[in-house]
């Protein structure tokens, strides 16, 4: 299997004055599933593009494996790219819209035809071959995208959007198939979406993108438990975010007050070096939050406060809560929905608490959150 | 809804033309076939017909040619450069046909452009005589039908996906591979409609043989003026109608075969129609060695490193202004020959607005453009009120029998002018309607709704029906949401399919040659008249004028267009 490393530096791409990528960094290990995640118009398209030779840049570099590729158009640069409305010849049948590529390489009619084969049996679709993109669902017209950027076997394969036009089942199937050929093939991908589900199950790791640079590169967990920024925290995934004073190190974790009454609780330090009084944020996860009856009482970091709202999602119950410290955002707790649903009620006084390893502190200064955090 | 249109194309394109053409099988008594036998005796018809077949192909040929870059780039631009390229193309398809081609007259004349040019250059010592000659004909007949198969063609590549080209290159194929065998193939259908709609006008043009060719260039139309103004001969005019028609239906049966009529209207190709045939992998080879040549040639330019991101290349931009200035000069040259004082002679000398002057104090002049003014207004509006409906009808009614209707509704683009305009002539005798505006104003609202309709259904499909559901929900009875919601929101599609319909009527020549006349002429026939009989100057300043018209009314529907779009 033919793979390459993806190194990009510097490279940076304007539109007269619009920063549509600003200098940027990246290195794609060989075999790598990489996802470009990021809200609409943060620039991913054009990273992609710029990777694919379909947009020259205005600065910095790109190469494949060693070699510099900056410059060079699209057919010289042994990539693969999917685009998101397939881009499949409608004058060509399926097969010749596989062999296609095969064509180009100047690889003979026989040895095409049978390669094209090969790839119509990979993706489960050997019945096609004599038909018309026309004549196929939307799924199959996906398959037929993916097995034409295999079948040459590029180095590289960049995605723009591959699901996006497919609806909800279909999409988590073909997620299990592209991650499956990847898995087979060992090639390295480069794939867009603005799905975050999507980009947690598939992905070996996410570059989050705002605003026309990369907001944070790591593995799912990385970006989803550690996030460098509030608009990470808030992108992935719901979250509670609570403002805070940093009081002192406890090795990996820092100790912190919580809004204006002080509610005593721990967070991972996540590489920040705070000084005591810094104002920080406190990060944590609905479903890792323990609910109990204020009167009950629970040691540890809590937070007491009345319930706003209760909704059963299916297989999670959230239960909105108004701190009675009016300094804190409303919060929301996540648990597995049990057959007593009603155990919580509106206007309960409840207590919310966490453990010190599932909350994170966000330094102040970091990138605000596009949005205020989701609360009724 | 759809019944006054059916009523106003059966009473007076299906009964004349019908007329006509039974006038070549019945003199009167009974039936006959003299007027075929005279047709095909003579080798002077048979030769006629020969020379409009050899003139329309090579116009046909030289148009699609010639319009492909244009209508290519075009649909690559983007933003201001679209709109400038379009209004270029737009004027010149706006600008009179009788405008463009006297323009040639004056440019090929002995005393014309190209003669001071050539004589100052000293290539040559004594004017040569390029009018009247093949060459002459064909070049204002290429130059008249340009901007037709430039929009023709538009309407089929502007919906060619253009990720396919980009696809191709990431898949590994050079730039000219990608072109030929992934854009060119998807374009077809779109040439193919530009070929067509150029060979059915062309073959049934008159103007550019008329004022540009000799004897030797006579085409069948000019036969069948002849027949009907100077011999009366009409068994003869319906017996050449009957010929021209039947040539004109074969060559759209055999397009409806092979591309099927959806993609006139730009409708999606149905390339999936051909399965694996023979002539289908030569083509794909032979597209693919073009791919392979172009590739080679691209290789000898050196690459820009940083070119612009998929934008056109510099040399077609080049090269399709250089065509769209070509295109549009010829009625430019009108403007400096209407100030000068030496009449038509190029070049211009001295300044003067004498020309003007006359046109303005000419009874004549005046009256045929208020003339002009009144059936193209009348046009207008009768082309709407019995269009528009038809298209809503088209659009959301329920009917069988869509299909036939459609081609129904656009046959008076299909049949050619000519024998719509002697069959009207012989009715409208019948009726004494030659020479009145209410005559006038149907004839061209024949001819100009078939327009209206398709405008309106472009219009129309565009439009959120759910629009209309939502104003009944909230009380409104139909016409109300009609009123309020419907037309205010079409409103901008309404005035540029009544301004259609207004320019086909200002600029409609071949009916008013019969149906307007003496005194009663509009300005194209007032113009034809002039050019044909005496040449003055007046006609540049006219032409003037006109070109001015016509760009104040493409600049205002394109504001009018832009502002709806906006909202
Ligand atoms: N050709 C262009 N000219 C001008 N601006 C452009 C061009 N292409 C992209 N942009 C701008 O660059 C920004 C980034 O665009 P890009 O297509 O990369 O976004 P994206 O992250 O892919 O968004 P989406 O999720 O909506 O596809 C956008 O604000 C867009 O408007
Ligand atoms: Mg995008």
């Amino acid at each position: 299997m033919s793979s390459s490393s993806l190194t990009v530096q510097g490279l940076a791409k304007r539109y007269g004055d619009f920063v549509a990528l600003a200098p940027t960094d990246l290195i794609v290990p060989e075999g790598e599933f990489l996802t470009l995640l990021g809200p609409s118009g943060s620039g991913k398209t054009t990273l992609l593009s710029l990777l694919a030779g379909l947009v020259q840049p205005d600065e910095g570099s790109v190469r494949i494996g060693a070699q510099d590729v900056t410059y060079s158009p699209p057919y010289e640069r042994d990539i693969g790219v999917v685009f998101q409305n397939y881009a499949l010849f409608p004058h060509m049948t399926i097969e010749e819209n596989i062999a296609f590529p095969l064509k180009m390489r100047k690889v003979g009619a026989e040895e095409a035809r049978k390669r094209a084969r090969e790839a119509l049996e990979m993706v489960h679709l050997p019945h096609v071959a004599g038909r018309y993109p026309k004549e196929l669902s939307g799924g199959q017209q996906q398959r037929i995208a993916l097995a034409r950027c295999m079948v040459y076997r590029p180095s590289i394969i960049l995605m723009d959007e591959p699901l996006g036009a497919l609806d909800k089942k279909l999409r988590e199937h073909m997620q299990l198939e592209i991650k499956r050929l990847h898995r087979e093939t060992g090639t390295t991908v480069v794939y867009v979406t603005h799905d975050q589900e999507e980009a947690m199950t598939m992905s070996d790791r996410i570059c989050l993108m705002n605003a026309g640079r990369i907001e944070q590169l790591g593995t799912p967990a990385d970006l989803y438990f550690r996030p460098k920024s509030l608009f990470v925290a808030d992108f992935l995934g719901e979250s509670n975010i609570l403002p805070a004073d940093a009081r002192g190190r406890v090795g990996d974790e820092v100790e912190v007050h919580l809004g204006g009454q002080k509610v005593p609780g721990r967070a991972l330090a996540n590489g920040h070096d705070l000084p005591r009084g810094s104002s920080v944020h406190v990060m944590v996860r609905p479903q890792n939050i323990t609910v109990a009856r204020a009167q009950e009482g629970v040691e540890g970091s809590g937070v007491q406060g009345r319930v706003s709202d209760v909704m059963v999602t299916g297989s999670l119950t959230k239960i909105y809560m108004e701190p009675l410290d009016g300094a804190l955002p409303s919060l929301v707790a996540a648990f597995p929905t049990r057959n007593d649903g009603d155990a919580y009620r509106i206007d309960d006084v409840l207590s919310l608490s966490w453990s010190g390893r599932d909350a994170v502190v966000i330094a102040q200064g970091d990138t605000k959150p596009a949005a205020k955090p989701v609360a009724a | 809804m759809g019944a006054p249109l059916v009523f106003l194309l059966l009473a007076f394109l299906v009964y004349p033309v019908g007329q006509l053409l039974t006038l070549s099988v019945y003199n009167g008594q009974g039936f006959t076939l003299a007027p075929y036998q005279q047709l095909f005796k003579s080798a002077l018809y048979v030769n006629v017909l020969w020379i409009t077949m050899k003139i329309s192909l090579a116009t046909t040929l030289f148009a699609v040619v010639g319009a492909y870059p244009i209508a290519y780039l075009i649909s690559v631009a983007k933003g201001p450069a679209k709109s400038r390229l379009i209004f270029w193309v737009l004027l010149a398809f706006w600008t009179s046909f009788l405008v463009r081609a006297f323009a040639w007259v004056v440019i090929l004349g002995r005393n014309g452009v190209v003669n001071h040019l050539l004589l100052s250059l000293g290539i040559i010592d004594r004017p040569a005589d390029l009018l009247y000659s093949f060459g002459a004909v064909l070049v204002g007949m290429v130059h008249a039908m340009l901007p037709l198969a430039v929009m023709t063609m538009l309407a089929v590549m502007e919906n060619i996906d253009r990720t396919l080209p980009r696809a191709a290159t990431t898949l590994g194929a050079r730039p000219g591979t990608a072109f030929w065998t992934v854009y060119f193939p998807l374009s077809v259908p779109g040439v193919a409609a530009a070929a067509i709609m150029v060979f059915v006008s062309a073959i049934g043009f008159f103007i550019v043989p008329a004022l540009l060719g000799g004897r030797r260039e006579t085409m069948i139309t000019q036969l069948i003026i002849d027949q009907v103004q100077q011999t009366l001969n009409w068994g003869l005019a319906g017996a050449i109608s009957v010929l021209l028609l039947a040539v004109v239906l074969a060559v759209f049966l055999i397009y409806d075969r092979v591309f099927g009529f959806a993609s006139l209207t730009g409708e999606s190709a149905a390339a999936a129609r051909n399965r694996d045939t023979a002539a289908r992998r030569l083509g794909a080879r032979v597209l693919a060695l073009f791919g392979a040549a172009s590739d080679a040639l691209l290789a000898l330019v050196p690459r820009r490193r940083r070119g612009g991101d998929g934008a056109a290349p510099r040399a077609l931009v080049v090269f399709v202004w250089t065509l769209l200035v070509l295109v549009s000069l010829p009625a430019f040259l009108m403007i400096p020959l209407s100030f000068g004082k030496g009449g038509l002679t190029w070049p211009p000398s001295g300044f003067t607005t004498q020309w003007y002057e006359q046109m303005l104090q000419s009874p004549i002049w005046m009256q045929a453009l208020w003339r002009s003014l009144v059936v193209a207004f009348g046009t207008g509006l009768l082309s709407m009120l019995i269009g528009v409906p038809t298209a809503f009808l088209m659009v959301r009614g329920q009917m069988r029998g869509k299909g036939a209707m459609l081609a129904f509704i656009l046959s008076p683009i299909v049949v050619p002018r000519m024998i719509i305009a002697v069959g009207m002539f012989y009715v409208f005798a019948q009726l004494g309607l030659v020479g009145t505006v209410i005559g006038l104003v149907i004839g061209h609202t024949v001819v100009a709704v078939p327009y209206v309709v398709m405008t309106m259904m472009a219009v129309l499909r565009n439009y959120d029906t759910r629009l209309d559901l939502a104003a009944q929900s909230l009380g409104a009875r139909p016409v109300a949401a009609l009123r309020h919601v419907t037309f205010p929101i079409l409103g901008a599609g309404m005035l540029s399919a009544f301004l259609f319909a207004f320019a086909t009527s200002f600029d409609e020549l071949t009916i008013s040659l019969f149906s307007s006349g003496g005194l009663s002429a509009t300005l194209p026939k007032q113009f034809w008249d002039e050019v044909t009989l005496q040449v003055s100057p007046v006609i540049a300043a006219v032409s003037t004028c006109l070109l001015i018209f016509i760009a104040a009314l493409i600049y205002a529907a394109d504001r009018l267009r832009r502002r709806s779009v906006a909202r």
